[in-house]
């Protein structure tokens, strides 16, 4: 049998910084990834020279580690540009609490940016087309998370308001945050009869598609606290897949949430009734009920239930993607490393007038492809060692 | 052992108009899509056979678009076999396609290639 030695609380998150929010017309990827890096790195008194580790992935470039650390003129002894779409970012800060914690290197950055927006205005697609789909012309992502909110729907009674509940609660949130890219009201009726696209989601159940660039900055716990006055410590990560294809997904009602989410808190030693705020990769209305599930903040099925009546909203009896998400803050493609910037913000307690209470442990976990893949983080504030 | 080749098998049964999945010979399991070997074991003793194409709707969304282009069902069947698949039904309004409705394949021609779609079970639309 396999010990784990998941170095519990060994690294920290120093920094975090978001770029070019929204719109950034007339920069590439890399340079919004670069400008976000520079702006962590900045933060805290580093500069590229700092780095020994390098974790990116831009939407069009394959080998985008490369281009990087070519861009910043540095030579890194760790780099990965694994590929699990938007969860990528979370298996990166898994990898580089390992080689962080094992001596392999001493900075690592996470990095990614799009330009998505203003370069083709609508989201790049990097996976290959399968003759076995392709041909029914599903209009992709949304159909395949389509499916799976009819699946849902259809075991357990979850309705088109619970899921409007989600979408609204989001831009609540987006109100308090000055980056995000939504503001204003939105009601439970505005999304109720809103153009469907792919039934049941109309344009309100989807993500947004914007520029946008995110990063983070990890070192070994011994030195996050000459960086930064309150180092949101990395105490669990969990990362698991099930399928590609939505075809392939054996339950569309249950993700590999479950697994990611059950190593998190095994390594963290903590539990959901301990986590203080929560930040989903909620690209569809329906995901957000889905992983509230699948990481134990209520049974399966009872998600639209949990949701309802502005229970995940601010105010609600939980605070659930409080910068406003990839439906109303920001959605460059891949948005699992905005998750884990918002996840940070709140528990260094920086988040502004969104700023959750006495957050001592926050979630930020990834989704990839089409519910395929799962990861998940527990970050927590000095408190928690 | 013959040897699988597996989008090219298939393309060619379907260009037959033969829906033609895939079975263990030492399991019996069935597999779709079509692979060159069997998922989990790796055992590289599949066979084509013929699809009996009764299904069941496990899932359903419905593509909207801007007329005079028309709405379509985008469904998950489960196949009688076992395996799952993604196809469309056709024969009743897009919106009338439900989960758990009985299903029959066949294959047609559409843009210029064979493709297995399905259409609901007699009395059943």
């Amino acid at each position: 049998m396999s010990v784990d030695a998941f170095p519990r609380g060994g690294t920290a998150i120093v920094s975090g910084a978001t770029y070019g929010m929204g719109e950034a017309p007339g920069y590439d990827s890399m340079d919004l990834a670069v400008h976000a890096s520079l702006k962590a790195l900045d933060q805290v008194g580093l500069t590229p020279a700092d780095v020994d580790g390098l974790f990116v992935a831009l939407p069009s470039d394959m080998m985008s580690q490369l281009s990087m650390a070519q861009y910043l003129g540095i030579h890194p002894k760790v780099m990965s540009n694994n590929r699990v779409g938007g969860s990528s970012f979370q298996t990166y800060a898994h990898m580089a609490a390992l080689a962080l914690a094992a001596g392999e290197c001493d900075v690592a950055v996470i990095a990614y940016g799009s330009n998505q927006r203003t370069s083709a205005g609508k989201l790049i697609s990097s996976t290959k087309p399968s003759i076995y789909q392709a041909p029914y012309k599903p209009m992709l992502p949304i159909s395949a998370y389509a499916l799976a909110a009819s699946r849902h729907m259809h075991q357990y009674g979850t309705t088109r308001e619970q899921l409007a509940e989600v979408a609204v609660a989001a831009r609540k949130w987006a109100n308090l945050n000055p980056d995000a890219f939504m503001h204003g009201d939105l009601t439970i009726d505005d999304c109720l009869s809103a153009r469907m696209i792919s039934d049941p989601f109309t344009k309100n159940d989807c993500c947004l598609v914007t520029d946008g660039a995110a990063a983070v900055v990890m070192t070994r716990a011994d030195r996050a606290k000459d960086l930064a006055k309150r180092p949101a410590y990395l105490l669990g990560a969990g990362s698991a897949t099930t399928h590609m294809d939505i075809a392939s997904m054996a339950d569309l009602t249950v993700s590999a949430a479950v697994e990611s989410g059950k190593r998190a808190y095994a390594h963290a030693g903590v539990g959901p009734e301990d986590i203080d705020v929560v930040e989903l990769y909620d690209a569809f209305t329906i995901n957000t009920i889905l992983f509230l599930e699948d990481l134990g903040f209520c049974p399966k099925g009872e998600g639209g239930r949990f949701v309802a009546g502005g229970a995940i909203a601010p105010g609600g009896k939980l605070a659930v993607n409080t910068n406003g998400g990839g439906l109303s803050c920001v959605h460059p493609g891949m948005y699992g490393l905005f998750t884990m910037v918002e996840a940070m913000e709140q528990v260094m307690g920086i988040a502004g007038e969104r700023q959750v209470k006495d957050v001592d442990l926050a979630i930020s976990h990834g989704n990839g492809g089409f519910l395929s893949s799962q990861a998940t983080l527990i970050l927590g504030s000095e408190a928690t060692l | 052992m013959e040897q699988i080749r597996p989008e090219h098998d298939y393309e060619a049964f379907l260009a037959d108009g033969r829906f033609m999945i895939q079975r263990s010979r030492s399991s019996g399991a069935y597999v779709f899509y079509p692979r060159v070997a069997e998922p989990r074991t790796g055992v590289r003793d599949l066979e084509w056979v013929e699809a009996s194409g009764d299904g069941t709707v496990y899932a359903v969304t419905v593509v909207r678009k801007r007329p005079p282009e028309k709405d379509y069902s985008v469904v998950l069947v489960d196949l009688a076999e076992g395996p799952r698949m993604m196809s469309r039904v056709d024969g009743i309004e897009p919106t009338a396609v439900k989960i758990g409705m009985s299903v029959k394949a066949s294959v047609v021609t559409e843009d210029g290639k064979p493709l297995v779609i399905f259409t609901p079970k007699g009395g059943q639309a």
